[in-house]
């Protein structure tokens, strides 16, 4: 008895976990996991940290509907982004294309690693001459 | 020394500016690439209507498309203002009524008052997809020639129809059709 309690305890912790998923029938593993990529690398527009994948919010679930629907229709991976893209801007990928607005994006880390880089090695050049 | 000992407070203030004007951004209101392009291609029902409403009913009029359900509540902020601009005959407002049940739609349009000249059903929320939009309400105004020229996302306020939309729409109806 203990033990169907704990597996009805499990299951139903394991419910929100799926709780993002609908339910899509694919042909082959290959659509199933092409749809996970597209999902997984598009945003959620209502709720922003989210991928459409992960999002519980109405049009998260239209949009993975959408794609399911323009996947089946034979619309190659690329089609897919730029319909969504035309749509909702760049903004709904998690992989941004490089602009002027993006440029502080892809290059703000590497200034910050270069400039860390730059302080370390004057320091210890300052530090070894008075060592000397 | 002196500036070494300055330099802390330096970068205190230099990040707490850019979270302070980071506080000011409205990451929420996503720009629509939709500015300046054409109506998307549609069809849909027209409450109490049999004809279907498509892209060909923007065309020849400034139009205010406000994007509405009776199941959102800043919706029915916005309701009001959205009666008082009807007053005005020339301004065509329509009302796309997103993922809702139309018998609701109607009850809030018939207890309220109905400032739109046509409502579009867009039961599934797919027309709303291909307009862009990601939340209610949303405002969109469209020139003579069917061309998206603004969108406003949130509620319709006096403010934002004085500083925004009016000076546009006014621009746009002294444009050739």
């Amino acid at each position: 008895m203990k033990i169907i309690y704990l597996v009805l305890l499990t299951l139903l912790m394991a419910l929100p976990v799926k709780a993002a998923e609908d339910f899509y029938h694919f042909d082959s593993l290959e659509t199933q996991s092409r749809f996970q990529d597209l999902t997984s690398e598009l945003r959620c527009l209502v709720c922003q940290n989210q991928t459409i994948a992960e999002s519980n919010a109405p049009l998260a679930s239209d949009l993975r509907g959408q794609i399911y629907r323009q996947i089946l229709s034979g619309q190659s991976d690329k089609q897919i982004v730029a319909y969504l893209v035309s749509r909702y801007g760049d903004f709904i990928l998690y992989n941004p294309p490089l602009s002027a607005a993006t440029i502080g994006l892809w290059f703000g880390p590497l200034l910050f690693l270069l400039s860390g880089i730059g302080y370390l090695f004057f320091y210890l050049r300052k530090h070894k001459i008075r060592a000397a | 020394m002196k500036i070494r000992a300055a330099l802390p407070f330096i970068i205190f203030a230099a990040i707490g500016t850019i979270l302070w004007w980071g506080l000011s951004l409205h990451p929420e209101q996503v720009p629509s690439p939709l500015i300046n392009k054409p109506v998307p291609t549609f069809s849909l029902p027209i409450l109490m209507q049999k004809r279907m409403a498509t892209e060909n009913d923007f065309i020849g009029h400034v139009t205010l498309l406000n994007v509405w359900a009776s199941w959102c509540n800043t919706c029915a902020e916005e309701h009001d203002f959205l009666l008082t601009l009807a007053r005005d005959p020339s301004l065509v407002i329509y009302g796309l009524d997103y993922k809702d049940e139309t018998a609701a739609a109607m009850k809030v349009l018939h207890d309220n008052g109905n400032p739109y000249q046509m409502v579009m059903l867009d039961t599934e929320g797919s027309v709303a997809i291909d307009w862009g939009v990601y939340g209610t309400p949303e405002t969109f105004i469209v020139d003579k020639k069917g061309i998206i020229r603004y969108k406003h996302i949130g509620a319709l306020t006096p403010a934002v129809w004085d500083e925004k939309i009016k000076p546009l729409v006014d621009k746009l109806r002294n444009e050739p059709a």
